[in-house]
């Protein structure tokens, strides 16, 4: 039955059917909601968890992984400044192969100060070993939670979930919830194989010497490429029970043999698809939506670029001094192939800038005309700037 | 003359088994009080634990992979969220019906300093954990560097003294008034030279479903500059001089004290160890530094009534009988 439902009260009604036992979170603009909505579950008697609210995002993700340690399904959410302030925790979950989900409700990162939506966060922590997957809207948020638990207790890999700040959270959307029993067939009851037990102790997070230390981290790498797999299976197993699947590790929208695309990540490309539909010729370039960014499916994306002569990306962040960071490694992805396509890199709606239906006119336009546009922040007002900043 | 074996009391507690929570093979320095006082708490909290450690010599000493001295689940995080990992394994716990205590294991500067935040959280939330510092007051994994828990004019590689300085120039934190300002049930200090006292204060942690805390001084003899053998005795001087006092704190208040009968002069305690050999120089400074360390003494015995008849306390059992854990 279709709810209109606020992004984050979705959200909240989301995690609380995967029966996570343990909710620790700080509140942020703009994940704020997500914890307010869960609190009100709680409180309500709707979902039976241990809700702790703790005093930093360093201590939400270090209580989320004191719990999933100690076996039970746990959860987090956070945004901007506490993804910040809780990486050497994400790392730490990560490299422990801990199991749990984080809701990353994206939004720029300080200075100067936003509260608004880009994904610097995320972005930021992409070498944390998290897997990382991007939203297109509400639905596919709501969905890829009860997912990415399965995901996560499939591979023994954190998944963050990454929505779009306020453009999703806040945003009121007709949204199928789907029925409590429906989520325990697909998200079975889990038992962590390596649980902290009196009856059989375990050390977990040794000092670990240079001969070591290289396969602790070689095998991370080989399951977070096994993950590829398992995000795929996630998805198509999910479309069965419930009728909705979201591409797997990412979404091709347009004609087969196009040679154009636009790849983007995030609710972007719904923006991008609409306003394709308005130019001429604008159903001959397909749209990309990058569903896994961690792992990056390279294989998948090579099969998928194959034949296309240009590709314009568009992010809503960047690595200041290199440039576009999907951009470079979709380029570096690529470049295996005969002929690569050109890969162009474009940011554009940093800190909360609107993205207009027109952008994807001018993404085409500038890889029509020959500019330079190995990176270009496509939405950047020159005349607000001082003539040496330009 | 009997063919009968000589039995001797004495091997025979030796060889009695134990069930510690820290045993043998571990890399700590010899005499190290940290080590000492991990086994203490874990063989008076018994199996049914799980230990959350902060990063620091205890847990750098205890597990180099593929070994591991705990026989208790353990883990550790970080340096800064002993407390934090401590609540989230209770809050599990909790929500899996296991009645598990949860022991959180920090050295001063995990707890003083780094941890300080994740540690009062978890205080203000009233998480069923017992939070034990272990207290060697310096930097020690590090290399000894200063920490707030470092005694006034201690010196360390980030306090030493020279032409302008006698060492650390500000006052020890005073952790535990602190920690009991929280309101939680129970807030202790122990010193490894009183074993059972130690043990007698985990059991009564282990007994409440709350959040305590239990600080116990642990000689450092690399940190502190003597000789291994001589951990027990310097820890005791600690206590006997007023410098640590061991004290009880129930929901903030105070509770029982270890009474000193006739308390010794600061200097008895200073002269044993090298981080306050400075103050020995024939310099009008250093004698000034012995006098505030002197004060120190004399405000806590003042504050928290040490001063007393009753034996000193922890006595019965002896240094003799640390070896076998009291």
């Amino acid at each position: 039955m279709l709810q209109a439902l606020e992004g984050s009260q979705a959200l909240a009604k989301a995690v609380a059917l995967c029966r996570p036992q343990v909710v620790a979170a700080y509140p942020i603009t703009p994940q704020t909601h997500i914890v307010e909505n869960i609190a009100k579950l709680v409180a309500d008697g709707e979902f039976r968890c241990e809700l702790v609210s703790v005093e930093s995002e360093f201590s939400a993700a270090s209580v989320a992984l004191g719990a999933a340690a100690a076996g039970s399904r746990a959860y987090t959410a956070s945004a901007s400044q506490g993804i910040l302030l809780m990486s050497e925790v994400l790392f730490n979950i990560a490299g422990l192969r801990v199991p749990m989900v984080l809701t990353c409700a994206n939004r720029a990162v300080s200075g100067p100060l936003s509260i608004w939506n880009d994904q610097q966060d995320s972005m930021a922590v992409r070498d944390s070993g998290w897997i990382q997957l991007y939203c297109g809207d509400n639905q596919e948020a709501v969905d890829t939670t009860i997912q990415a638990y399965r995901i996560a207790e499939r591979t023994e890999v954190p998944v963050m979930v990454c929505v779009d700040g306020f453009v999703l959270t806040h945003t009121l959307e007709p949204i199928d919830m789907p029925e409590q029993s429906l989520v325990d067939q697909y998200l079975p009851p889990y038992a962590f194989s390596r649980a902290l037990n009196p009856a059989q102790p375990i050390s977990i997070g040794t000092l670990v010497s240079p001969d070591f230390f290289t396969e602790a981290r070689h095998s991370h790498h080989a399951a977070m490429i096994k993950a590829l797999a398992e995000i795929e299976s996630a998805d198509t197993d999910w479309q069965e029970v419930s009728g909705r699947g979201w591409g797997g590790l990412f979404e091709v929208q347009g004609p087969e043999d196009a040679d154009t695309a636009l790849l983007t990540l995030g609710s972007t490309a719904g923006t991008l698809a609409d306003g394709l539909a308005q130019i001429p010729g604008g159903d001959r370039v397909k749209v990309i939506r990058l569903r896994c960014f961690r792992p990056f499916p390279v294989e998948a994306l090579q099969r998928a670029c194959a034949g296309l002569k240009r590709i314009g990306v568009i992010e809503r962040a960047l690595s200041p001094g290199q440039g576009g960071i999907v951009a470079t490694e979709l380029r570096d992805a690529l470049e295996e192939l005969d002929n690569p396509p050109k890969v162009h890199g474009f940011a554009a709606g940093l800190g909360g800038r609107d993205i207009p239906l027109t952008i994807a006119a001018e993404a085409l336009r500038r890889m029509d005309s020959g500019e330079a546009t190995r990176f270009a922040i496509i939405d950047v007002e020159l005349d607000k700037l001082p003539p040496e900043d330009r | 003359m009997s063919t009968a074996p000589e039995i001797r009391i004495e091997d025979l507690r030796r060889r009695q088994p134990r069930n510690s929570g820290l045993i043998s093979g571990h890399r700590a320095c010899l005499g190290c009080g940290e080590a000492l006082a991990a086994r203490l708490v874990t063989e008076a909290a018994g199996p049914d634990v799980a230990i959350t450690n902060a990063t620091g010599c205890l847990e750098v000493f205890s597990t180099a992979w593929p070994e591991s001295a705990w026989t208790r689940p353990w883990i550790h995080s970080l340096f800064e969220n002993s407390g934090a990992i401590a609540a989230g394994v209770e809050a599990a716990y909790k929500a899996q019906g296991r009645s598990t205590k949860v022991l959180a294991f920090g050295g001063d500067g995990g707890t003083f300093d780094i941890g300080f935040q994740a540690l009062s959280g978890m205080l203000e939330r009233g998480h069923n954990v017992l939070y034990v510092c272990y207290d060697n007051e310096a930097y020690m994994n590090t290399g000894i560097q200063r920490s707030s828990s470092t005694p006034h004019a201690a010196m360390t590689t980030t306090s030493p003294p020279g032409r302008e300085r006698m060492g650390k120039r500000h006052l020890k934190k005073d952790i535990i008034s602190i920690v009991a300002a929280h309101h939680i049930p129970y807030a202790a200090t122990a010193s490894v030279a009183y074993p059972a006292d130690i043990k007698n204060k985990v059991r009564r942690a282990m007994a409440i479903d709350g959040p305590t805390f239990l600080q116990i001084h642990a000689p450092c003899p690399l940190g502190w500059g003597h000789e291994g053998d001589q951990s027990i005795e310097v820890a005791r001087l600690a206590v006997l001089t007023g410098l640590f006092p061991v004290v009880e704190l129930e929901r903030g208040g105070i509770g029982s004290v270890l009474q000193l009968r006739e308390p010794l002069p600061v200097n008895e305690y200073l002269k044993r160890q090298n981080r306050f050999r400075h103050l020995f120089r024939n310099d009008a400074r250093a004698t000034q530094e012995l006098e505030h360390l002197q004060a120190i003494a004399n405000h806590n015995i003042e504050f928290y009534g040490l001063r007393g008849d009753r034996p000193a306390a922890g006595d019965a059992c002896g240094a003799d009988t640390v070896r076998r854990g009291g």
